[in-house]
């Protein structure tokens, strides 16, 4: 359908915007809104690269000389092995939160609209953290997968104005195999766990940092001390210290680099993503619940926006874990059908938790 | 990380928090957990009761009571008061001698420890050299004579401590007056008892062990006379004359002695076998009083047969032909008399035997026909039957009250009306402001109801809920008719009855309406109660009526116990409160929630498997609602099925062997033979061994999910009139909380007064709200437009509380163990909300809303959530703002039972249970506050002569 169509328009290459819009932009352009696309670019070496978040669209813009070759591509017709590979040899980056560690070893990789993957972990707050320490952001969707860890006691050492001082902490004591906490490979046996969610372990029990950790499970985010301090990540001085973005330095099996999920969390925001009760009117039953969800969201959501379709989409993974995939892309597609793509399509988080927590059946 | 910032302090608002809040533990209800030494003064009136954990408590005239501590938590053994002083000696199982005293201060008495005192012997000593065996506090009041094992008797000086080495009473000095041919250095082994001469303070009665008594005169340091005994001596006592004593024995034998100048060495006047002729067991103390009219009171612990009632727990009384053997359910740890204590008086006229066991206090009148006990006005056994919930009630209407009263004695009429003979010590704390009341729940089916009101936790009346059920008991079996002849005359005393028939009869909610008298109980069994007080006897059938709570889920089996039976036909009921409706849940599991409105007539209830509305007016169920998650199996079975969660777990490990061996196949490709599965099992075994060592120390951390098992429990309801449906209208409701997380509002439709019996009550389901979280939710509260929650039941028709604001939009507060959370009404919108455990790592155990007073101004009151969590820190929270006020550390965080126990009061007082038997009274308002305020007086010495003594020695260290 695309072969043979080409427009051009300018875009303002110091402040390339987010790529959301600009991925808006594209299909507006090209009057195709209601489909799947995968955009590339061609770089300066002619490899065809994919622009499918922020930080490789900033870059294909600002190596654009000067005009930005851009390739739109349907979703399904793309074959990922062009990507970079064919007309180099250059070993490609790992630009995506790969789903698991295996998926690494797969023939094709696929790296494509963030929407498609669901992060499972990521490390944060690289900036602002001792290199030796490692903040650590556990997402569970639904309650498919176990959070997959255990916890004890121990002492650990700590330089103090009077020496070294032997002072009791929190260690992982063993990780269930195939849990989350595994699947990251951010966690491992015998890490000193310094905090969780913002809140220091010094001075609480092991029974208290349970209840802690179980009670934010929904978005848990645990500042570890490593065991293994050999995989670090090291920061470069001539990195901006903004952005995060850490580039694998070490070769290690278990330090994923996760430049696209959002930095710095601040907890305001982790909650309005996590909490929000459902509130059921009248004398349903808790069994309908998934199916009359479904059957509505769409009529729904036009009526509500994209704030109402979000929490649909919550609901739904609470409810139907299986339906997920297919809905996520679903509250994707409709969000973006429903705001102008010149505008910043951000999600007003905060506003979620206000007007979207009745829905009248 | 702005959330984590403290919010800048309000000085007006800190000031107000130091005008309302303030916690203290007051005051300790109920018998004394493992009691271990008893004391009595009969110049003080005071008896002190000492613990195993060390405490010493002080007790008087009701109101009278003085607790210490010894700061070593060691077992207390003895107790002696000084002779006409506001001091006493305590002897402790390390063998070190603590001197307390009550000291005037600030207008009270207060207890205080002044010295501690250990014995040492010359170095190279055995330790037994020093080990103290017996107590004699010389009515000198300047010195000490300490008996021990090695059968020396020290001297020390009192208040200081001092040993008066001169003055030792040594085994040698001893044994130089006594002919050699009967004594050797072995028969002054031990010393067993040290009695003074009752009218020559310069003579002690010396006891050996091995049966050898010693009169010691002081003075001239000799021995005036000696005793020799063929049974190994348990105690001694004086008669009053100081003409003789009388001496017990290991064999059930005691023996009356004469004290003659002319006679140096005597045998008996009298020696008998009380409860021979076969072999008896240790008489370990006795008492001889003299009467009036010449008939001595005996009076002795033990001596029964051994063979057939050697495990009996008695105190014989002897008076004349008339003979008692009170049979007490625990071990008695001492016991003392009350007897005339004017030194002038020619005889000991007894009047009480007071009698300290393992599991109550006991106090027999020995003045009156038929030696009947007497009602203790404190020191309640509130473990005679195991508590298993509690319940508290403020500010009970004086009607009420009054009703509740003449109920329960009725049931006293057994009781002796001899005042509390015990009266020593001045209460002079002011009346308490109010009559409350706390009704505790007991695991034999019946509810007690106690006044709370003040110190002393004082029994008012108790409840049996075991007629309305067939029970294996028959209710007509008397404990206590043993025939006339029957020998030993046992008589069984006390209440401590720790044996159930039937643990399905157990109390486990109770709901008191203060206005109109109802009164629902719920149980183990699922049986739902409800009651009304009534001032007469009535026989009437109790409508009965069935909960399905399952409804028509399918392929559920209950495999726990099966519910009670009832009584067909008519049941008699005494005065008090009397049920007429019975609703049975079935499954019969245990009633996690109850909730009446006696307004409204209706009355909650919820279990494990969801939960119920009863119109006990028309006596018709409304609904019920099952809470239950289809893969809920622990609770679908009841809590028998242990075994199968085991069977479940066992087929989740042979699950993981079958994936490991499916690997490791496909590693090898083919294979699986018996060396593999071999391998798998070792493995699986291997796997099981590193859990359970790793079990104690490490913690899983699982994400809650809606498989958990006991999701559809039901841990809270509660009934509000409120706007359900839209904001313009308000409706009665009934809101229920599941351990899930979830919350289920039903809007009711209750027809007016004068068609309350036509027209049946409807209820429908308005909302369920799931907290994301899924915490269990432990408290949900109405706020009205005001933000003040709303009133109780049929407070405002009685004038008691203004009308809640209707106009205003009202709020709805949901408290989890993980959060508390305000959502508006009639959409419920989530507009504020604390999270407690995701910042702290605590759980919400308990929440009550709390009216605190300034203690400045009279007109400064507001309303509080009281939250105590599972760490046992009381927190108080705001309303409707859910600020954190102030935060004490109350319970220790392992002391599960006392945070399961914990019940607050509406004016910021609580209770918890510190053992089985005690209740801790704290207060966390400066304005209510329950606490002992007495003054102990020096009663003036009327002469020189010294007092006779009451010792309570020895017993306790034989026992």
């Amino acid at each position: 359908q695309f072969g043979a169509e080409f427009r051009r328009f300018s875009l303002d290459r110091y402040k390339p915007g987010k790529f959301e819009d600009f991925y808006k932009l594209i299909l507006h352009i090209h009057h195709i809104a209601n489909l799947e696309v995968m955009i590339g670019y061609a770089d300066v070496h002619g490899d065809l690269l994919p622009i499918n978040n922020d930080d490789n669209f900033f870059k294909a813009v600002s190596s654009a000389h000067p005009l930005l070759r851009v390739f739109i591509q349907r979703q399904d017709e793309v074959d990922y092995s062009n990507f970079g590979t064919n007309t180099l040899s250059r070993k490609k980056k790992a630009l995506v939160t790969l789903r698991n560690d295996n998926l690494r070893r797969r023939p094709h990789i696929n790296i494509s609209m963030p929407h498609d993957f669901r992060p499972v972990s990521s490390i944060i707050d690289v900036d602002i953290l001792p290199e030796t320490h490692r903040r650590v952001r556990l997402y569970r969707h639904g309650c498919e997968k176990p959070l997959g860890f255990y916890i004890r006691d121990g002492t650990s050492v700590r330089v103090t104005p009077h020496g070294l001082e032997k002072v009791p902490g929190i260690f992982i004591s063993r990780m269930v195999p195939g849990g989350l906490a595994e699947s990251t490979g951010l966690l491992a046996v015998n890490d000193e766990v310094l905090e969780v969610n913002g809140i220091e372990v010094a001075g609480k029990t092991l029974d208290q940092v349970t209840d802690m950790m179980i009670a934010n499970s929904h978005n848990l985010i645990i500042t570890v001390k490593p065991a293994n301090q050999r995989n670090n990540i090291i920061r470069s001085s001539r990195m901006s210290g903004s952005s995060g973005q850490s580039t694998d330095s070490t070769a290690s099996h278990h330090s994923l680099p996760t430049p696209h999920v959002l930095q710095n969390f601040h907890p305001d925001e982790m909650e309005s993503d996590e909490e929000a009760d459902i509130v059921i009117e009248g004398g349903l039953e808790p069994q309908h619940i998934p199916k009359l969800h479904s059957l509505t969201s769409s009529s729904l959501s036009r009526i509500n926006g994209s704030s109402l379709s979000h929490r649909l989409q919550r609901d739904l993974v609470l409810n139907n874990s299986s339906g997920r995939e297919s809905n996520g892309n679903l509250h994707k597609l409709l969000s973006s059908l429903k705001t102008d793509p010149r505008h910043s399509l951000v999600i007003p988080r905060g506003g979620i938790e206000e007007d979207g927590t009745v829905i009248t059946l | 990380m702005r959330r984590f910032l403290r919010p800048g302090h309000d000085p007006v608002r800190e000031r107000l928090k130091r005008d309302l809040f303030q916690f203290n533990k007051t005051v300790e209800h109920g018998f004394p957990h493992q009691p271990s030494a008893l004391g009595y003064s009969p110049f003080l009136r005071l008896m002190a009761i000492g613990t195993r954990s060390g405490a010493i408590k002080l007790y008087g005239a009701p109101g009278v009571e003085f607790m210490g501590l010894h700061e070593e938590n060691n077992t207390v053994m003895q107790i002696h008061f000084i002779p006409d002083q506001c001091q006493l000696v305590t002897l402790l199982d390390d063998n070190s001698l603590h001197l307390w005293s009550l000291k005037q201060h600030g207008g009270t008495s207060e207890l205080r420890e002044e010295h501690r005192f250990t014995l040492k012997g010359p170095p190279g000593s055995p330790p037994s050299a020093t080990q103290v065996t017996a107590v004699l506090p010389h009515s000198s009041r300047e010195v000490l004579y300490l008996g021990t094992e090695s059968g020396n008797i020290f001297v020390v000086e009192l208040p200081s401590f001092r040993v008066l080495e001169d003055r030792t009473i040594t085994p040698e000095a001893v044994l130089q007056w006594i002919p050699e041919d009967n004594c050797n250095r072995r028969s002054c082994e031990l010393v067993e008892a040290l009695r003074e001469h009752p009218k020559n303070p310069d003579q002690i009665l010396i006891g050996y062990s091995r049966g050898l008594i010693v009169l010691w005169d002081l003075q001239n340091n000799k021995a005036t006379h000696h005793f020799l005994g063929s049974q190994q001596l348990e105690n001694l006592y004086w008669q009053r004359d100081g003409s003789r004593f009388i001496s017990c024995h290991y064999d059930g034998s005691y023996s009356q002695w004469p004290v003659s100048s002319d006679n140096r060495q005597s045998e008996p006047l009298q020696s008998t076998v009380p409860y021979g002729p076969f072999p008896c067991k240790a008489i370990s103390k006795i008492y001889w009083q003299t009467t009036k009219n010449g008939l001595p009171y005996i009076i002795f612990q033990g001596g029964m047969p051994r063979a057939s009632y050697g495990d009996r727990h008695s105190i014989s009384v002897i008076h004349g032909s008339q003979q008692t053997a009170f049979d007490f359910t625990s071990r008695v740890i001492d016991f003392f008399i009350i007897f005339s204590s004017d030194p002038a008086a020619d005889f000991d006229d007894p009047s009480a035997l007071v009698v300290l066991a393992e599991e109550e206090l006991v106090v027999i009148d020995l003045k009156s026909a038929g030696w009947p006990a007497v009602h203790p006005p404190y020191l309640a056994s509130l473990h005679c039957s195991a508590i298993t919930c509690s319940h508290h009630v403020s500010n009970i209407p004086l009607k009420l009250w009054e009703r509740i009263i003449s109920a329960g004695s009725k049931q006293n009429i057994h009781y002796s009306t001899m005042p509390w003979p015990i009266d020593g010590g001045t209460n002079i704390a002011p009346d308490p402001p109010q009559r409350d009341l706390l009704l505790t729940g007991h695991e034999d089916g019946t509810v007690r109801f106690w006044d709370a009101s003040g110190v002393c936790l004082h029994l008012l009346y108790k409840l049996s809920t075991v007629r309305v059920f067939l029970t294996d008991a028959d209710p007509n079996d008397n404990m206590n008719t043993l025939g006339e002849d029957e020998w030993p005359p046992l008589r069984k005393v006390g209440t401590f009855d720790p044996y159930s028939d039937d643990p399905r009869l157990g109390i486990q909610k109770i709901y008191l309406c203060k206005y109109s008298g109802y009164l629902a109980v719920a149980g183990t069994a699922g049986q739902v109660l409800v009651m009304e007080l009534n001032d007469e006897d009535a026989e009437h059938v109790v409508d009965h009526a069935e909960a399905d709570l399952l409804q028509d889920q399918e392929g559920y089996r209950w495999k726990g116990h099966e519910k009670l039976k009832t009584r067909d036909g008519p049941v008699r009921f005494e005065a008090g409160f009397q049920p007429f409706v019975l609703v049975q849940c079935q499954p019969p599991a245990v009633v996690t929630s109850l909730a009446l409105h006696s307004e409204w007539r209706l009355v909650a209830f919820g279990t494990s498997h969801g939960f119920g509305l009863f119109d006990h007016q028309q006596k018709r169920l409304v609904f019920v609602k099952c809470t239950l998650h289809p893969s809920d199996q622990l609770a679908l079975e009841g809590p028998l099925s242990r075994v199968k969660s085991l069977k479940k777990s066992l087929r989740q490990s042979f699950r993981r062997i079958r994936r490991s061996r499916v690997s490791s196949r496909k590693r090898r490709g083919g294979g699986g033979n018996a060396s593999e599965v071999q391998e798998a099992n070792a493995k699986f075994d291997q796997d099981v061994l590193q859990e359970m060592e790793l079990a104690p120390v490490q913690r899983k951390i699982e994400a809650r999910s809606a498989e958990d098992s006991f999701t559809g429990f039901v841990r809270t309801l509660y009934f509000a009139d409120t706007f359900l449906r839209d904001s313009s209208r308000h409706c009665p409701s009934l809101w229920a909380g599941t351990n899930g997380g979830t919350v289920y509002a039903f809007c009711l439709r209750v027809p007016p007064a004068e068609r309350r019996m036509d027209e049946p009550v409807r209820a429908e389901q308005a909302k369920e709200i799931q907290l994301m979280h899924r915490a269990p939710v432990v408290g949900i509260l109405v706020l009205d437009g005001r933000s003040t929650p709303l009133p109780e039941p049929l407070e405002v028709a009685h004038d008691l509380s203004k009308s809640p604001d209707m106009q205003g939009s009202h709020q709805l507060l949901v408290v989890s163990e993980e959060q508390f959370k305000v959502f508006t009404l009639p959409k419920v919108s989530s507009k504020l909300k604390l999270k407690l455990t995701a910042l702290e790592g605590c759980r919400v155990r308990k929440v009550t809303v709390a009216n605190f007073g300034s203690c400045k101004t009279d007109d400064y009151s507001e309303n509080d959530l009281a939250v105590l969590t599972n760490l046992g820190d009381i927190q108080i929270i705001s309303l409707p703002f859910l600020k954190l006020q102030i935060r004490y550390p109350c319970i220790r965080k392992e002391d599960v039972s006392g945070i399961a126990s914990c019940v607050f009061t509406k004016y910021g007082q609580g209770f918890y249970l510190i053992s089985p038997s005690e209740f801790e009274r704290f207060s966390l308002s400066t304005k209510w506050l329950v606490e002992p305020r007495c003054i102990v007086d020096m009663p003036e010495v009327t002469s020189n002569n010294h007092l006779h003594k009451s010792g309570t020695e020895n017993a306790a260290r034989k026992s």
